[in-house]
């Protein structure tokens, strides 16, 4: 048999109903592809090999007794801040290493209920805090790709590493992962992958651990546009246990893949030509106009004025959030507690000293500060002031477009190490991406074409509130028009 | 605004995390980058602009006040760094 590890998320679905192959071969075929594969791009934290059997053989039977699920059997990869049931998650820090959750988050819990095999838990940045995985207390995942003519280890972007490395290495079918600032875009650009943040408020928060919530939100990385599209709209439902979850239906996105994009209206932003942007990025972006415009598509230059000042705005909405979301982290009900302590704020201190990385504590430390006394006016309420003018930037455009395109990232995956030394040149990796969630929009990253050094580059596509439907659409038509095939080779 | 080690510290108090003295001066000089780069949001005019907390343009929903969820205390003790008899233990807290 052809190696099954290799479909797409829909071929596979489709070849477990039509009985051509059973979901515990596929979830076998998985578990020995990781088993090879991840002492060296270390993408799961956990294997939940028995449990994967488990449920794939429950798959089986339903699917022997006609009563399958849309996602029946598949075998999926969950990011490891989302908390599954008798599973440790641990978002990465050893904060919560050993946290076995007595509940399973919604968009998992959707999953299950759609049929899906779970094979394990995706590595990550702490507390998805982080643009290359190193911040993860399990170490860095590595991206499959290689830069061509050398041998270095090249990041696989992040916070959502383990995804996006475990997609494109064929480690599962699809996965799950989340976006605060580009967490799933960027990831997925830096892999040749394709990944989205829905709309804020389509996929439940419940049972995802906290980062900054007003930015937070649940989205898959996935092979390709229409299994994005399938992923996508089995996690996403209304739930009374998140107060931003919008009760609305899901629509079948899938049906919006392959569809014309003739006579749609593509906004290009002036703004999203930056500084010391690589020549690359700036030929790739052409050429996805090129695209559009060939498949029918009128492109309108558009203005989002405020847009430089996102990424600031970002750092001061989200550690202000995280400070206060991380509170609960104090050693006394659950998560790490420090031993040989002398009193009960030295408890807290060391209990959080201990169980924290760099990058959480100096988010924390930034978050307690523009939230401090004095300073609260001058930064937090000004940043969410500005947020406000970034929102109104793409209301104001929405009469003359009915999508945006924009690179996703500034550059290809770079080398683990190159850009630790210097916060904010870690943090200019989401300058295109950090837009669609202080507004709240859905963006899409699809692998669009590759660099001088063979590494592969994304186009993003920013859609209005709620249409991922256009979102989708376009996407599509960007993915047929690259037709992007290449793959990492393997050398794992 | 620059912040010094002592600033640092002060924060780090708040923010409940033990910082040793020999991270202060690093801490303050990555603070400082920071800082400095989000200052231009002061270019920004914001006269007559509201603060925007939420994306999702409704109202917080409301529901009958009923008991709808409990009798979980092993669930919730289970993660206990340390428990006895349904309780979490803590070190003494009042002398």
């Amino acid at each position: 048999m052809s190696d099954l590890t290799k479909l797409t998320l829909k071929a596979a679905v489709d070849g477990l109903k039509a009985k051509t192959f059973s979901s515990e071969e596929i979830t076998r075929a998985f578990l020995t592809n990781i088993e090879a594969a991840n002492p060296r791009l270390n993408a799961y934290v956990e294997v939940t090999g028995d449990k994967a059997i488990a449920m794939a053989r429950a798959s089986d039977a339903r699917i022997a007794s006609g009563t399958a699920g849309a996602l029946e059997g598949a075998p999926l990869g969950i990011k490891d801040l989302f908390c599954t049931e008798g599973v440790q998650t641990t978002a990465g820090s050893n904060m919560l290493r050993g946290f076995v959750p007595p509940y399973e988050s919604t968009v998992t819990a959707n999953l299950w209920r759609d049929g899906a095999v779970m094979l394990g838990k995706l590595n990550m940045d702490e507390f998805a805090m982080g643009s290359s995985n190193e911040t993860s207390a399990f170490g860095p995942v590595v991206n499959p790709w290689k830069s061509s003519g050398s041998n270095a280890d090249l990041t696989p972007g992040g916070s959502s590493g383990g995804s996006a490395s475990a997609v494109a290495a064929d480690l599962c079918l699809a996965a799950t992962a989340s976006d605060t600032g580009g967490s799933i875009r960027q990831p997925a650009a830096f892999t040749g992958t394709v990944g989205i943040k829905p709309t804020y408020g389509r996929a439940s928060r419940f049972g995802m651990v906290a980062f900054a919530s007003s930015l937070d939100q649940a989205g898959p990385i996935a092979k390709n546009v229409e299994d994005a599209a399938l992923l996508l709209q089995s996690m996403c439902s209304f739930d009374v246990k998140d107060s931003t979850s919008l009760d609305i239906p899901t629509p079948d996105w899938t049906q919006s893949v392959g569809q014309s994009v003739r006579g749609l209206r593509i906004g290009v932003p002036a703004e999203y030509v930056v500084d010391g942007m690589p020549a690359e990025i700036q030929a790739l972006w052409d050429q996805g106009i090129a695209w559009l415009k060939d498949a029918g598509c009128e492109i309108v230059p558009i203005s989002l004025p405020h847009t430089k000042y996102a990424l600031p705005t970002y750092y001061i909405v989200a550690p202000a959030e995280a400070s206060s979301n991380l509170a609960r982290y104090d050693g006394m009900r659950f998560g790490h507690r420090a031993t040989g302590t002398t009193s009960l704020t030295d408890l807290y201190e060391s209990s959080r000293a201990e169980g924290f990385g760099a990058e959480v504590k100096r988010r924390l430390i930034i978050g307690a500060y523009v939230l401090s006394a004095g300073f609260y006016d001058a930064y937090y309420v000004k940043a969410l002031k500005v947020r406000r003018r970034i929102a109104e930037d793409f209301d104001a455009v929405w009469d003359q477009v009915d999508a945006i395109v924009t690179p996703s990232t500034p550059s290809a995956a770079f080398a683990l190490g190159d850009k630790q030394v210097d916060p904010l040149q870690m943090y200019l990796n989401d300058i295109f991406t950090v837009t669609a969630n202080l507004a709240g929009l859905p963006g899409i990253s699809v692998p669009a074409g590759l660099d001088s050094n063979g590494l592969p580059l994304g186009l993003q596509v920013i859609g209005k509130a709620l249409d991922e439907a256009t979102v989708f659409q376009v996407g599509a038509a960007l993915e047929q028009a690259a037709g992007f095939t290449t793959k990492a080779e393997r050398w794992w | 605004m620059a912040i010094d080690a002592a600033t640092v510290r002060k924060v780090a108090h708040l923010a409940r995390i033990k910082t040793p003295d020999d991270r202060l001066e690093p801490l303050a000089a990555e603070l400082n980058g920071i800082l400095s780069w989000i200052e231009q949001l002061a270019e920004v005019d914001v006269d007559g602009v509201e603060p925007m907390t939420s994306n999702v343009a409704q109202a917080l929903r409301l529901r009958e006040d009923a008991v709808t969820d409990g009798d979980k205390v092993t669930d919730i003790m289970a993660n206990a760094p340390r428990s006895a008899d349904g309780f979490f233990v803590v070190p003494k807290v009042v002398e």
